[in-house]
């Protein structure tokens, strides 16, 4: 008799609440989820020096030096300028090309140093890198206007195109030891 | 006319809803791939600085982040600049070499993010980088946001 009874009921789970458990976990993820990116300006340290090594060679003109101190106030190439004046003159200092004795030589042998006080506010810092970093996205851009028809930031990524960008403007930016 | 009527009235106008869970689950999946749970509790106050020429950090998983700023105290009031990375504020600048370069150990690949407070003074960013070109961890990126 009981037998019997067990083989009438049908052993199924049932399905419906399922979408309700999918759908409270939707929900949960959906609302943790910031899915804002990270944005920052991007920038290559040089390796650590080896010991007892000798600075490699520069030639004084192909150094664009970029002084910033305490109070903000930016001196480039011993000359004050303005915040809003970096770019134009990091772009006329990179695309030189040998003309001027005083600039560089060539885009490739271009150096940026950036030196700062210990004292210098982070803000004046990024704003003077932001400058800069805006001078070689522009030349980049030019350049990439000129040889493929579209902006650096539309070429593949490490794609041939995109390195002969970099190869034409490297960015060369060199970070120097604040003064005490 | 009448037979389109008649040929529509003919057919059954229900959905069928079994795939539903299927679809649900999909959005589920997705959502959990993409989540990244924020997993530090700050000590230190960082507020961001803002600049035009930024790139995004496609790679969540390559970055580990270093935050600077004024400690954060009891009530509003915030204390002298502390270096945190991961959940523990860090005293000694030395301590970061060590750290960063396990981190690269496990990830070759690393981008260090440097999230400073906008008035912190730059010396000990300095310090930072020095330790990070000692520790090899050479890729880095100052956080900003976009400026408006």
């Amino acid at each position: 008799m009981f037998d019997n009874k067990r083989e009438r009921e049908e052993p199924e789970i049932g399905g419906a609440g399922m979408a309700d458990i999918a759908f409270l976990l939707l929900i949960f993820f959906l609302l943790v989820t910031t899915i804002d990116v990270d944005t920052g300006i991007g920038l290559q340290l040089p390796p650590a020096p080896e010991e007892n090594a000798e600075p490699p060679p520069i030639k004084e003109r192909n150094l664009l030096n970029i002084l910033v101190n305490s109070q903000g106030m930016v001196l480039m190439d011993e000359e004050p300028t303005p915040v809003n004046q970096v770019k134009q003159k990091v772009k006329a200092f990179v695309t030189n090309n040998g003309k001027d004795p005083e600039l560089s030589d060539s885009p490739d042998k271009a150096i940026v140093s950036i030196k700062t006080d210990r004292e210098t506010p982070y803000n004046v810092y990024i704003d003077m890198l932001d400058e800069v970093m805006g001078a070689y996205a522009e030349l980049r851009n030019q350049a990439a206007q000129a040889q493929f028809g579209r902006n650096y930031g539309q070429l593949e990524d490490d794609s041939e195109q995109q390195q002969a960008i970099q190869d034409t403007y490297p960015k060369k930016i060199s970070i120097a030891e604040p003064n005490q | 006319m009448g037979q389109f009527e008649k040929k529509s009235a003919k057919s059954d106008p229900t959905i069928s809803l079994t795939a539903m869970p299927d679809i649900i689950f999909m959005l589920l999946i997705f959502f959990m791939v993409t989540t990244v749970l924020r997993e530090v509790t700050l000590q230190v106050q960082v507020d961001y600085t803002r600049a035009e020429n930024i790139e995004k950090i496609e790679q969540k998983r390559l970055v580990s982040y270093i935050y600077v700023g004024p400690e954060k105290l009891q009530g509003r009031k915030v204390g002298n600049t502390k270096i945190q990375i991961d959940d523990s504020i860090i005293d000694d600048v030395g301590a970061v070499q060590q750290l960063m370069y396990d981190k690269l150990k496990e990830e070759p690949r690393l981008i260090v993010s440097l999230r400073v407070h906008d008035e912190t003074e730059f010396g000990i960013v300095t310090d930072i980088q020095e330790e990070l070109r000692d520790a090899g961890t050479l890729r880095i990126n100052y956080s900003t946001k976009q400026e408006q």
